[in-house]
């Protein structure tokens, strides 16, 4: 059992060897100050050992010198520290443009995966190798924590929002995946597999037999079912503002403010119709907080994104987006 | 000369007064600094039950020993004694309590009665814990997440929370009492900069109590209420914002790290200055870094969050402070070493505990900054390699910060002196057993281990095995200062005033002190650790 144990993690993202770049330098960083202190203790304390029982230490009250000596280098070398891994975290943080998305919900012990051709999976996730996916991901209970050591990523699931990731996979392979954050009795159970494949196997998995509807079809008719369609009208104005090209749109509200439409939003706006009332509508629409899972909700989400043109529909998991550069400092637009 | 003659010159604090009732209504700070001293010795040895049920656990990647439910109770109930009811009150409440006033020329404390209230409160919390503990435990996490704490969680949540509420106020109390002590107390002649650097410490870790641990009793105080009433304060099922709770949480733990090591910070000053026999290196850097720590340390608290959704420019900023909190950390270890430099170094056994601190803190604190690191966090948060962290501050700092001052003040505050071979034999153990244990975890925790797991993927056994070996090791060391210290007191040599020659007002007066610490109260002329005529030197 003690064969074959690995020292440091693999690297199977575009994002790991950063991380680990600014990883090895702040061990070295660490090597080098702890040895250096605890050499000159050792040393001092040998050379300057007490050779008789009253002697007594040489009388020095300090150097201003020194002091900012020591008080400057450190500082010189945390703020490069701070720069860099600043960096890296923007760069961890920012989902190019065109990700390939996918919904995730944590739920106690469990992690449910669904892809936008309608694929869905438990504990395990498929994703193609050499292209950006971005996970949109929201928790159904207490908080969870979605984490890919290959990768270096990690993001927590909170209840009432929605977090996202975003990674690269670079080499085929199984990885795990973990519940990072503690979530009650199973959670060590929480646990999970990633499978990174080849985009032509990645394609032949997604079309294999399983697949249901997609999170847009099944929004569609949920749509209908909860009677979302009688306010909200797709031809002319209903009683609730039309959603025709809404999506990452500016929204003004009735309090003069102005919102983007984004997946927050329309979260908020299902779930808590009363906190940001659309300018010029009356606050009738009725919760449907407990009435619609969190699936149900990344589903009515998915419909409503599908409804603008431009842009905003995610790029389905089927066809193939151009391959997106790594490591630009902002978001990268596609360009066509 | 008459038997009342040799009485009155062998009455001392301890046999000044007997009997129970003169203990526990005590309004001596010496007196209630050991029954601080034998209550936070009980609960150590509790977590540490706790701490050895999870390494027994962990030595097999299978969930094997207990069920996951007792598991999480395991960490839980370690997380909350240690932390609550050890670290926080050990070195001020014991130490701080004992020493302070006598340090700076004073009969007592500015508030004896508060003293002993403080000490009341504080066992009334640990009672309410330990109920919780007994009759079925808490499977929170010492971190009281929400809404887990507050909507799904098993067991004693609101037991548990209020003893974490009420020993909270033994804590303001004491740090109240402290600052008034030292601003009020002080001898003639003993100016803000003669001040041992023990009682700086001190006065930085009591403005945290102040000021840190309201937030913490009226955040447990929202989670017990919304357990029991349903407000929708931190659950979002409720309208609630469960990272809230984050904020409230860590606003009073960050800091609460640093309640931690400041005090041991001060004892490690003063050990390094009696042992090597010289004044410290740059007196009045040393004294200011603890108030800078106290400062910036309130301000670091969303490294915490970096994960969970906080934006990235609020992230930027307590990175950045974060960075900031480590540069007077690093200041106090260079002039430690400094202070080292041409002295008269006796290696004794709380000089091996005062080495071990700058040691194993040096490593602790060199790793926070991974931690700060934005990019890093984000893959070794939650995973032992923050596990090893938080124990190198708060194990390696903290508690060998506590047992070298415990082994350098044991003389004064019992008469009786330990065996010094044992001594730093044990010493040695608890550095050995520590490394061994927390060192695997930086490397299990890069690879991915997340904390909290009952059960783990086989590759990483290798380092749990190592980990509870080294625990084994080091729980040896921990329990041998108990039993040398415990026989010492009814078998050891009778302590002289000053054993270890070294400078202080407390090394001044009697072995144990007596009941009023100063016959007369002493005029103070120069700042502690005088030991060479003082001239002014150039360095280097």
């Amino acid at each position: 059992m003690f064969t074959n144990f690995p020292l440091f993690p693999q690297q199977a993202s575009a994002q790991a060897g950063q991380v680990d770049a600014i990883y090895f330098f702040m061990v070295a960083v660490t090597a080098f100050f702890s040895i250096l202190i605890a050499g000159l203790v050792v040393f001092f304390a040998i050379k300057y050992r007490r050779r008789h029982r009253d002697e007594v230490g040489y009388a020095i009250h300090g150097s201003l010198a020194l002091e900012l000596l020591w008080t400057v280098i450190p500082f010189i070398i945390v703020m490069v520290m701070f720069a860099w891994g600043a960096k890296v975290f923007f760069e961890l943080y920012r989902p190019p443009v065109g990700a390939m998305e996918i919904y995730v919900v944590g739920k106690q012990w469990m992690w449910k995966v669904q892809h936008m051709d309608g694929q869905r999976e438990i504990n395990e996730l498929h994703v193609p190798v050499g292209r950006p996916v971005k996970l949109i991901m929201g928790s159904e209970d207490v908080l969870h924590s979605f984490y890919i050591p290959a990768f270096r990523v990690k993001a927590d699931v909170i209840p009432g929002r929605y977090n996202h990731l975003w990674f690269t996979a670079t080499k085929p392979g199984t990885y795990h995946l973990f519940c990072a954050e503690y979530c009650g009795t199973k959670h060590s159970g929480m646990v999970g597999n990633i499978i990174a494949m080849e985009p032509q196997a990645f394609q032949a998995w997604l079309g294999g037999g399983g697949a249901s509807e997609s999170p847009v079809a099944q929004g569609e008719k949920l749509f209908s079912d909860l009677s979302c369609n009688t306010c909200h009208m797709t031809g002319s104005q209903g009683r609730g503002p039309m959603l025709t090209n809404l999506f990452n749109k500016p929204v003004e509200l009735q309090n003069g403010q102005s919102v983007i439409a984004d997946e927050a939003y329309l979260r908020e706006s299902i779930v808590n119709p009363q906190a940001k009332v659309v300018a010029g509508f009356q606050p009738i629409m009725p919760t449907f907080q407990g009435l619609v899972s969190e699936e149900q909700l990344l589903q009515l989400i998915s419909y409503v994104k599908s409804l603008s043109t431009q842009g905003a529909a995610p790029a389905p998991a089927g066809t193939t987006a151009p391959q997106m550069p790594q490591a630009s400092d902002r978001p990268v637009v596609e360009k066509k | 000369m008459t038997d009342g003659s040799k009485y009155m010159a062998t009455l001392n604090y301890l046999n000044n007064g007997h009997g129970l009732a003169s203990w526990l209504l005590t309004k001596d700070h010496k007196r209630i600094a050991l029954l601080y001293l034998i209550s936070i010795t009980g609960f150590f040895f509790l977590g540490g039950m706790f701490a050895f049920m999870i390494r027994l656990e962990l030595l097999t990647p299978a969930g094997d020993l207990m069920t996951a439910e007792t598991y999480n109770k395991m960490f839980t109930m370690h997380g909350v004694v240690m932390v609550f009811f050890f670290l926080i009150p050990s070195i001020p409440a014991v130490l701080g309590n004992f020493l302070i006033p006598i340090m700076i020329g004073a009969k007592d404390l500015a508030f004896p009665r508060l003293n002993l209230l403080s000490w009341y409160i504080y066992a009334l919390g640990g009672i309410f814990t330990l109920v919780a503990a007994l009759s079925g435990g808490v499977d929170t996490g010492w971190t009281f997440y929400t809404p887990y704490s507050t909507a799904a969680a098993n067991g004693h949540v609101i037991l548990a929370a209020l003893g974490v509420f009420i020993t909270g106020f033994s804590s303001i109390l004491t740090g109240l009492n402290f600052i008034v002590t030292i601003h009020r107390m002080r001898a003639p002649g003993m100016t803000w900069f003669r001040l041992p650097l023990f009682v700086w410490s001190h006065y930085a870790t009591s403005l945290i109590f102040i000021l840190g641990t309201p937030v913490i009793a009226i955040t447990v105080l929202l989670v017990a209420a919304e357990r029991v009433f349903h407000f929708g304060i931190f659950d979002p099922a409720l309208g609630g914002d469960p990272v809230l709770f984050q904020h409230l949480f860590w606003f009073y733990s960050h800091p609460a790290v640093y309640i931690m090591i400041l005090p041991a910070m001060g004892v490690v000053s003063e050990i390094v200055q009696a042992f090597a026999r010289k004044n410290i290196f740059g007196y009045s850097f040393v004294a200011f870094s603890s108030l800078a720590i106290g400062i910036i340390g309130f301000l670091v608290w969303g490294h915490h969050i970096f994960v969970a959704g906080q934006s990235v420019y609020a992230g930027m900023i307590f990175s950045i402070l974060s960075f900031i909190v480590a540069i007077p950390s690093a200041i106090k270890v260079f002039n430690w070493t400094a202070t080292i430099y041409r002295g008269s170094v006796s290696l004794e056994s709380p000089m091996l505990y005062a080495f071990g601190f700058i040691g194993l803190f040096t490593i602790g604190g060199l790793t926070g900054l991974f931690l700060a690191a934005m990019g890093i966090d984000i893959h070794v948060h939650d995973t032992y390699f923050i596990v090893a962290h938080f124990h190198y501050i708060m194990v390696g700092g903290a508690i060998m910060g506590y047992l070298g001052g415990m082994h350098y003040w044991w003389p004064k505050i019992t008469g009786k002196m330990y065996p010094e071979a044992w001594a730093k034999f044990a010493a040695l153990l608890v550095f050995v057993g520590f490394n061994l244990t927390f060192f695997p975890q930086f490397l299990v925790g890069y690879l991915g281990m997340p904390r909290r797991y009952h059960m783990y993927p086989p590759e990483f056994q290798v380092f749990n095995v190592l980990s509870t070996a080294g625990a084994t090791v080091l729980a040896v060391g921990y329990l041998l200062p108990m039993i040398y210290f415990t026989h010492s007191i009814f078998r050891g040599e009778t302590a002289p005033a000053n054993p270890w020659g070294a400078k202080g007002l407390e090394w001044e007066i009697p072995s144990p002190p007596p009941t009023e610490n100063f016959a007369v109260t002493p005029i103070v002329t120069h700042g502690t650790h005088q030991y060479a005529p003082s001239k002014e030197v150039g360095v280097v």
